[in-house]
């Protein structure tokens, strides 16, 4: 079965009707999103100024990854979830939607960006915990992760426009070609 | 109070009429307005988190609070920029819309509670030996930005 088939299939579920159907649903899950957005988002954005010595910087680095980190991770599972949920009450478009796709790229890119420093980076903090400016390494995985973080923003603030959708024909072929869209007429 | 001249005014700019009429500059503006909010979000998470006793715990409040205020006032800066342009665009929408109150009414009152009260009790130490006044503060700051963003993301609904 294609993806396609997969998510047109689950578009009918009753429960991603329900949730698309629900004004209220909608809504609340959409607001729940960027509540935690805030969590993680802003969470993010601090310790990514600390990773390049420009903010804090008489806390040790540490202190941020032990005390502040598992908020993070707390606002970033409950925006999965209720993205999830947001992608299920509308899978079809959701799934073609040219900034979708983009922010899906940019999320792997930034969870293996996360994925570099604490494995390469971050285990060496001790020689650099209270550093002004932390090493190059841990430099750059902050300036990349608040690109990135950045970017998935701009691009999930950008799914709810329909300017590049299948539905909305002619757009040009290399529009179709992002979006997987073959165009009925 | 008759509102309506002052947002007929607004929506009339020249500013409102030339987001209205273009495709993507309400949407772009939106999303510096998202990135005001994150930044601003975790300058306010910082200070409230720790004040709460589950953040950053060994650091001295009065030290944090003003390593977090130059960001803080950024981000606010960042949603005031981008934010008065979005009313422009739509604001006799604004004028019946409930969340647009909510979010006014919280984000004045929140702006007035952190640069008076809570600006006061993180300068003074008081949370030393007090903490429960430290977890006051935290908890109304957090309630009334939860009011701000949630008031302000309901806009777009109605």
């Amino acid at each position: 079965m294609s993806l396609l088939a997969f998510f047109e299939q689950l578009a009918e579920s009753p429960w991603s009707v329900s949730i698309h159907e629900s004004e209220i649903a909608y809504s609340l899950i959409e607001s729940i999103h960027v509540w935690s957005m805030c969590l993680f988002f802003g969470l993010t954005v601090i310790f990514d100024l600390r990773l390049l010595g420009w903010t804090m910087r008489k806390v040790p680095v540490s202190d941020f990854a032990r005390r502040l980190l598992p908020w993070t991770i707390a606002g970033f599972v409950i925006m999965a979830i209720s993205g999830v949920l947001l992608f299920y009450a509308i899978p079809v478009r959701s799934y073609q939607n040219i900034f979708f796709r983009f922010k899906m790229i940019l999320l792997l890119l930034a969870g293996l960006n996360v994925w570099i420093f604490h494995s390469r980076v971050y285990p060496e903090v001790a020689t650099w915990d209270v550093d002004k400016a932390p090493p190059k390494p841990a430099r750059i995985a902050g300036a990349l992760s608040l690109a990135l973080w950045i970017g998935v923003v701009a691009s999930g603030r950008m799914i709810a426009y329909n300017w590049f959708d299948c539905d909305r024909q002619p757009q040009p072929d290399i529009i179709n070609f992002l979006t997987s869209c073959v165009p009925t007429e | 109070m008759d509102l309506l001249p002052f947002f007929q005014w607004c929506y009339d700019t020249s500013l409102g009429e030339t987001i209205r009429n273009s495709t993507w500059l309400f949407p772009v503006i939106e999303t510096f307005h998202l990135f005001g909010l994150g930044l601003t979000a975790g300058a306010v998470l910082v200070v409230n988190l720790r004040l709460l006793g589950v953040g950053l715990s060994r650091s001295p409040v009065a030290q944090l609070a003003a390593a977090a205020q130059p960001w803080l006032i950024g981000g606010i800066i960042l949603m005031f920029a981008s934010g008065i342009p979005l009313f422009f665009a739509e604001s006799i929408k604004c004028l019946y819309n409930y969340a647009f109150w909510v979010k006014m009414i919280s984000l004045f009152l929140v702006l007035i509670f952190t640069f008076t009260i809570q600006r006061r009790v993180t300068e003074s130490g008081i949370t030393s030996e007090r903490p429960q006044v430290g977890r006051l503060t935290a908890l109304v700051s957090l309630a009334l930005w939860f009011g701000v963003a949630g008031g302000g993301r309901w806009i777009g609904f109605s």
